[in-house]
């Protein structure tokens, strides 16, 4: 898959197989220590953000929290309960 | 008022198998229209994986839609959070920007069913404010995402049977009722041929 911006879709290629052996090798299986691919993701995120700047997109949107907060959408009640 | 839109999808592989395998979904098939993905944020707390990550997608809307919609890719974010130990994971998506002409916010919660299935409950909800047109946006905006939603699952099958070969891939009900009948209609055959056989021989 690629990446937003062109001469980051390698950077995130060694990410993504990184994260991925990390998260069935390790967090699957307990292990919650997330350092391995950090190094990797820092370079790969400098490039993601250069690449969206010039693109003119906004993070504020993007940054912002909703899973997990009061405004995730809820599911509306079943009909016939109350 | 947003519209709402609930189905299941049962799928033949263990949580574990459909974790691993969310977070390679793309490209597979069914998924030309997903032009990129991108990780933004991922961290580890109290022992769960909370991720976003940042896609692009074409835009697909009919000729009436083009003068609200005219953007030729749109910006979703999805939210995900991993439990480990529960075995849950939970996949929210919304798209960025353009939320007035049409708002789509999907949550995703994926279960264990037994030891190798996984279901996939998913909730969406579906909104739209351009006065006039708000409720033929929303119809169009639910069909598209019930469609989306299918393929969204065929392309995902694909991509566990790929990852999982060993696995017994995934037939549909409609298949293996389409496969029992050309068995019955080839066993058939075969008496026939079989009483058409002894008729001659005597």
């Amino acid at each position: 898959m690629n990446s937003i911006g062109e001469e980051c879709t390698e950077l995130k290629k060694k990410y993504d197989d990184c994260f991925n052996s990390w998260f069935s090798e390790r967090f699957l299986k307990g292990d919650h220590d997330d350092s391995v691919c950090a190094g990797i993701f820092k370079i790969y995120q400098e490039c993601v953000k250069k690449a969206m700047k010039q693109q003119n997109i906004d993070f504020k949107d993007i940054d912002k929290d909703v899973l997990g907060t009061e405004n995730e959408f809820k599911v509306p009640p079943t009909e016939g309960s109350s | 008022m947003a519209r709402y839109f609930e189905n299941t999808t049962v799928f033949n592989y263990s949580w574990d198998q459909v974790a691993l395998g969310y977070w390679r979904r793309y490209p597979n098939p069914q998924s030309t229209h997903v032009l990129s993905e991108d990780t933004w944020t991922r961290y580890v707390k109290d022992g769960c994986l909370y991720t976003k990550r940042l896609l692009t997608k074409t835009n697909r809307v009919p000729k009436w839609g083009e003068r609200f919609f005219n953007a030729k890719s749109v910006k979703i974010i999805e939210e995900s959070f991993v439990d480990p130990e529960k075995k849950v994971l939970i996949t929210y998506t919304r798209n960025l920007g353009y939320t007035k002409v049409m708002s789509v916010v999907e949550r995703v919660e994926y279960r264990p069913s037994g030891a190798s299935q996984t279901v996939a409950l998913r909730s969406a909800w579906v909104d739209s404010q351009v006065f006039g047109f708000s409720r033929a946006i929303r119809a169009f905006g639910v069909d598209r995402f019930r469609k989306n939603a299918s393929q969204m699952v065929n392309g995902f099958n694909y991509v566990l049977s790929n990852m999982f070969p060993r696995q017994v891939p995934q037939h549909t009900v409609t298949h293996t009722l389409k496969e029992m009948r050309e068995a019955a209609a080839a066993a058939t055959d075969r008496a026939k041929a079989n009483v058409l056989s002894s008729v001659n021989r005597t």
